[in-house]
């Protein structure tokens, strides 16, 4: 598999980090993040993911577990003996220092001496297109600018790893969606793991090579983007990443499982899992009077609301039997046609996509 | 329309003096014009009793420099160079001792705070000559802290720490500890933590970290501090004068002796305007000094 003691591996076991006396917030956390990956760790705010980055970091000291960094031991180590820089969520720009003292000051700290640190800076303050603002004070920077510094500050120090703690939530969404696509190029790059916290799904998709989500103080999955959202593992994961169905259902045996919209014909082999999960966009929408009545999990029903959102059109289906079925459609050139709400209309959910998942 | 102008602007410079009358009465009657009788004063002749007469002279300001009918003396110069750095030891004093109080008493429990805070502030609201007093018993001749200085021979045997010249300074810092420490803890209340963080996730640690991050946020309640501390204790007269004897004197005391002991009101009162002079040349040259430092705005007081 992949190399525990390679420069910028991660090797968490165990990790548990308990504030006085309340339920851990990091509750027993195992986890191999990969050197040179765009990792990210996903979860509602209070899941506990800034807390695992910040014992990544050194801010906190786990309660129990290890933590190897390339290999090495370095649970007990203090923050500014790791080889592990941050870009915090408010930047944490030294106020009283200009953008170049403020991206040379890991480097100084370390005793680089100035002709080399000024060299190293001036080439960051390229690579990321901030050299204009080399003079300027932190406060007189735009938000986009001053996140572009902080991602500098930690870049220059050529770390081991990158940690980012929501570094892109105060940003607008248009420039937000411009610092991801750098952020990411950036890393592939220059090749340094980097460990990227965010509660947002959309973010989590359009970056990371892998993802870990998380919900109180436990991973609840961790895989590449494609497998987390398309075979999500229990229903907390379903309905954090994206939209989904998620109905309870009762194996009756042939491939069929009793659920609320009526029984369904599914591929997956039916193990422990008590619940079916279909997402929006994998639903087949027809006119009742067209659909193809000769396959499986086909059902009629009624569109209570139809809301367009540009690129698609979300549906709510309310089928013969009263169960709302949620259905997304793309409003490309190859779509027939888009319902209103009251319009009579089939759904079709193929057995194929149909996902089991745990309770 | 144009009377009806007029007629708000009269009111409302009506609402002004009527406002702002009682208080302007005041200052003017109780400090203006004393003071500016005392600064007069600096300019007439001394009685035989030290009181002012006629003619105007510039004769205090002479003595000030250090003229007498005995020719020039070095002691006024040498009063006012001690004042000076009586007051710049206790300033730099209490800043040191302020900072590790002032983050102790932070990382408390939120309800805790304010009860230690008042411990620190709360003797400042007793008699200074009281607790001045009690500081001359605990720097005395038969002292445990005076045994301790005459077996390390700093003090020969006989004689205590108080008076002396280190008395002062304590008295000084221990008198002024509370008007350093509040402006301090203000400006560390505000502090943001995540800079010291991101100071230490940047490889500092120790008195770098605290250098880089700490002490840059509480600049300008500590320069509040030092014009606080330091403006008082360069005149202050009770330390001095009970804790201090006649060979650690300050400015204070000088002045106070010239209204008191063997009367000279002129002279005293050139002195009072020397001294003025010189802290409020400080008070501007330190002023220039904030602004150069940046981010220390609100270092006014």
């Amino acid at each position: 598999m992949s190399d525990t003691a390679a420069r910028g591996a991660i090797s968490l076991s165990g990790i548990t980090r308990i504030f006085s006396g309340m339920i851990p917030a990091v509750d027993r956390i195992d986890l191999e993040i990969r050197a040179g990956e765009f990792f990210t760790l996903l979860g509602p705010s209070g899941c506990g993911k800034t807390t695992l980055l910040r014992m990544i970091a050194g801010f906190e000291t786990p309660d129990a577990g290890t933590i190897l960094i390339s290999g090495r031991e370095m649970q007990d180590v203090p923050a500014h003996q790791r080889a592990v820089n941050t870009v915090f969520q408010s930047y944490a720009l030294f106020p009283h220092l200009n953008v170049a003292e403020n991206i040379g000051f890991g480097l100084r700290m370390r005793g680089v001496k100035k002709p080399e640190r000024k060299k190293r800076v001036d080439a960051m303050m390229e690579l990321l297109q901030i050299g204009a603002f080399a003079g300027r004070n932190a406060g007189q920077l735009s938000g986009g600018q001053r996140q572009r510094v902080a991602l500098a500050r930690a870049l220059v120090n050529e770390p081991e790893v990158v940690l980012l703690d929501e570094p892109l939530s105060a940003l607008d969404a248009k420039l937000r969606a411009e610092l991801q696509i750098e952020l990411l190029r950036m890393q592939k790059r220059l090749g340094m793991t980097f460990i990227f916290v965010t509660h947002d799904q959309h973010e989590a998709l359009v970056m990371s090579d892998r993802i870990g989500v998380m919900s109180r103080g436990q991973l609840q999955q961790v895989g590449p983007v494609l497998d987390v959202y398309e075979k999500p593992r229990n229903v907390f994961v379903a309905e954090f990443l994206g939209l989904s169905n998620i109905w309870p259902m009762t194996a009756a045996g042939g491939g069929v499982g009793q659920t609320p919209i009526g029984p369904l014909q599914i591929t997956a082999p039916m193990g422990a899992e008590r619940q079916v999960m279909i997402r929006p966009e994998k639903i087949w929408l027809y006119n009742d009077s067209q659909a193809p009545r000769d396959r499986p999990n086909v059902f009629s029903g009624v569109v209570r609301e139809a809301i367009y959102m540009g690129a698609s059109t979300q549906y709510r289906v309310e089928l013969t039997g009263g169960a709302i079925v949620l259905a997304l459609d793309t409003n490309n050139a190859a779509a027939e046609r888009s319902w209103r709400a009251g319009e009579a209309v089939a759904v079709e959910l193929k057995p194929d996509n149909i996902m089991l998942i745990e309770g | 329309m144009r009377t009806q102008v007029q007629n708000e602007a009269r009111r409302q410079g009506l609402r002004l003096w009527i406002t702002s009358g009682p208080g302007l009465f005041w200052i003017v009657l109780f400090l203006l014009i004393p003071s500016a009788v005392l600064l007069g004063i600096g300019f007439f002749s001394a009685d035989d009793y030290g009181s002012p007469i006629l003619p105007v002279t510039l004769q205090p300001f002479q003595q000030v420099a250090g003229y007498s009918l005995l020719g020039w003396d070095d002691g006024n110069i040498i009063i006012f160079l001690r004042s000076l750095a009586q007051a710049g030891i206790a300033t730099a004093v209490t800043a040191l001792l302020s900072y590790p109080l002032v983050f102790f008493i932070m990382t408390r429990p939120a309800a805790l705070r304010p009860l230690l805070l008042l411990f620190i502030v709360l003797p400042s609201w007793t008699n200074q000559v009281v607790r001045t007093y009690a500081w001359l018993e605990l720097l005395g001749p038969n002292a445990p802290v005076s045994w301790l200085a005459h077996a390390l021979h700093i003090v020969p045997p006989d004689l205590g720490i108080a008076p002396g010249t280190f008395a002062v300074t304590t008295g000084l810092a221990y008198n002024y500890l509370p008007y350093m420490m509040v402006p301090l803890y203000a400006s560390a209340e505000k502090l943001d933590w995540t800079l010291v963080e991101a100071g230490r996730d940047l490889y500092a640690s120790g008195l770098r970290l605290f250098w880089h991050t700490v002490f840059p946020q509480t600049l300008p309640g500590l320069l509040s501090g030092v014009i606080f501390v330091a403006i008082p204790a360069f005149g202050d007269y009770v330390v001095p004068q009970l804790l201090g004897g006649d060979r650690a004197l300050m400015i204070g005391s000088l002045i106070a002796n010239q209204f008191t002991e063997t009367p000279d009101w002129p002279y005293g009162a050139a002195l009072t305007i020397i001294m003025l002079v010189f802290t409020g040349a400080g008070l501007v040259a330190f002023r220039v000094l904030t602004r150069k430092l940046g981010g220390a705005g609100e270092a006014t007081i």
